[in-house]
């Protein structure tokens, strides 16, 4: 079976994802989790998870394309050029 | 500290030694990557409390750790049979793996009553290490009990474990020519 493991290196820290391992049962797997994750004191705590018991989610449906609720929807940079232009235009004319 | 006493250290030692020896022979080649790490690390720990061992030994005896563990003729060590043999056979291994962490905790127990403060120490010491190896022993060992091929190694292993001292099987005259030929192939006291 496949175990997923995430540490965490200091108290209070968020879990982040170790590794993976495979391991007959839950008591290996917590075993080799120790060794691989724990022994040199890089760890505070370890979650060891059942590959199968994650539930994964990648598909992300957009029909309607509102891609303005995402900040990579919405371009700052081709906005920022536009009003560098409109400013260089400005002061162009102001100084005619 | 008395002679009985170095002399119940000296074999201790020299069963890590070997036993670290014979248990690093898995090292890339054990059943699963995850075990093949676990299992090394556990060699390692073995080899690293016989050099606690040796160490002191070797002051009561004025000598060194090295030459303890490398320039003594194989006749010469007090190992146990168990820990002599070459198994690449996994469930002997995990056999004598069991057998042995057993033997050793009871080994270590009386250690860690021992008047002398710095064998209890290091046997207190050793033991906190062993207590891992003693888990994994019986993670295996709970999921292998019901192999036949399992049982049959526990039962012909387990005489082993009283056969003495004094024999040596030949497989311990090779393993020990393997161990020392590195250190026998430049003159006696080169630096490394």
């Amino acid at each position: 079976m496949i175990y997923e493991v995430f540490r965490q290196e200091r108290k209070g820290q968020p879990f982040q994802h170790a590794g993976s391992l495979e391991a007959a049962n839950h008591e290996f797997a917590e075993s080799y989790a120790k060794e691989f994750y724990g022994r040199r004191g890089e760890s505070e705590a370890l979650w060891v998870v059942p590959r199968e018991a994650i539930i994964e989610v990648e598909d992300f449906v957009d029909e309607l394309n509102r891609n303005y609720h995402r900040v990579d929807g919405y371009s700052l940079k081709g906005k920022l050029k536009e009003a560098r232009e409109r400013v260089g235009r400005a002061l162009v004319a102001r100084d005619r | 500290m008395n002679e009985s006493d170095v002399r119940s250290l000296l074999e201790i030692a020299d069963d890590e030694l070997i036993l670290g020896w014979r248990d690093s022979e898995w090292t890339g080649i054990a059943p699963l990557l995850e075990e093949d790490v676990a299992f090394s690390s556990i060699a390692q720990n073995e080899i690293g409390h016989a050099r606690a061992l040796y160490e002191l030994v070797a002051r009561e005896r004025g000598t060194t750790a090295d030459e303890l563990a490398f320039d003594r003729a194989p006749e010469d060590y007090h190992c146990s049979r168990i820990v002599e043999l070459r198994l690449l056979d996994w469930e002997k291994t995990i056999a004598r793996h069991y057998l042995y962490e057993e033997t050793d905790a009871r080994r270590l127990e009386q250690l860690k009553q021992s008047g002398d403060a710095e064998i209890a120490g290091l046997a207190a010491k050793i033991d906190r290490e062993e207590t891992y190896h003693r888990m994994h022993a019986q993670m295996w060992f709970d999921r292998l009990k019901d192999e036949r091929r399992f049982t049959a190694a526990l039962d012909e292993l387990r005489p082993l474990l009283d056969s003495g001292r004094e024999e040596h099987s030949p497989e311990l005259a090779d393993l020990w020519e393997e161990m020392t030929v590195v250190r026998r192939s430049q003159p006696a006291g080169t630096k490394w």
